[in-house]
């Protein structure tokens, strides 16, 4: 087992066992601490997948932003959270099958696609994919148009956002 | 060298808890929390379809980089959504937000 295998194993343990932690925790509180490190898994793992710009992102916007925006939330609803009852509804065993049956099903469709065993092809001779994402999503005759429209969803998603949690 | 099976099956592992946590909590915050786990999820699946694929072709990373701005305006909005329910009824348990239950 090489050295790279022995780290995404790692990496991956680490992450959904973070994960689980996240979707069983009586606590919220914890719930989004837990939520930071399985956002840190992740930004490890697309360092392992040599996409290092997502990583710093995944790190600055997930952790920096969404974690912390989750952070505030949940002790400004704090009263509600101290009830010291169970944290699932009554269909959680149906849940815990849905998910289950999901990743089995989706680990069968794996073992049958011929895309299974394929290897990371070497990155010596491709351009620098950072350099490669600049310059596409601001190239008219590419992804400049997403770009544009993405800023504007989260123009509208910020006004939205103050217009639903404005105080009457 | 890792395969590209070892991703999928982790992004398919991590997609599925999180589906539990939307499916199973109760506190509205905590159902946002799941659906973070599923977009993740959805991002390591997109991100490796394009390192082991073409690597000139860099549609995976774009389109992973749409899924952080719309997760981004996606959180900011529910939370909006559920501090202002608090404000209104002092709840954020999921089922007993019935207003548009008939």
């Amino acid at each position: 087992m090489s050295g790279l295998e022995i780290i995404f194993l790692v990496v991956a343990a680490v992450t959904l066992s973070a994960a689980f932690m996240v979707v069983t925790t009586p606590n919220l509180v914890h719930g989004a601490l837990w939520l930071v490190l399985t956002l840190f898994g992740v930004a490890a793992t697309f360092v392992l997948l040599n996409a290092a710009f997502l990583a710093v992102v995944q790190v600055v916007v997930y952790i920096g932003a969404i974690a912390i925006l989750m952070i505030f939330a949940i002790m400004l609803t704090r009263k509600v959270m101290q009830d010291s009852g169970p944290q699932t509804n009554a269909n959680w065993i149906v849940a815990a099958l849905l998910g289950l049956v999901l990743f089995v099903g989706i680990a069968q469709l794996l073992r049958k696609s011929s895309a299974v065993g394929m290897m990371m092809p070497a990155m010596d001779g491709a351009a620098d994919p950072v350099v490669q994402l600049g310059e596409v999503l601001v190239s008219p005759n590419a992804y400049v148009l997403p770009f544009e429209v993405a800023s504007v969803l989260l123009l509208a998603a910020m006004i939205g956002a103050i217009v639903v949690a404005w105080k009457k | 060298m890792i395969s590209l099976s070892w991703f999928l099956i982790f992004a398919a592992a991590l997609f599925s808890l999180g589906l539990y946590g939307v499916l199973a909590r109760k506190n509205a915050i905590a159902i946002l929390m799941g659906i973070e786990l599923m977009l993740n999820a959805v991002n390591i699946n997109l991100v490796a379809f394009w390192r082991y694929g073409d690597l000139a072709l860099i549609t995976g990373q774009v389109f992973a980089v749409i899924v952080f701005a719309v997760a981004a305006a996606e959180v900011a909005v529910g939370l909006a959504l559920v501090i202002s329910l608090y404000r209104r009824r002092s709840s954020v348990v999921a089922d007993e937000i019935n207003l548009m239950k008939w």
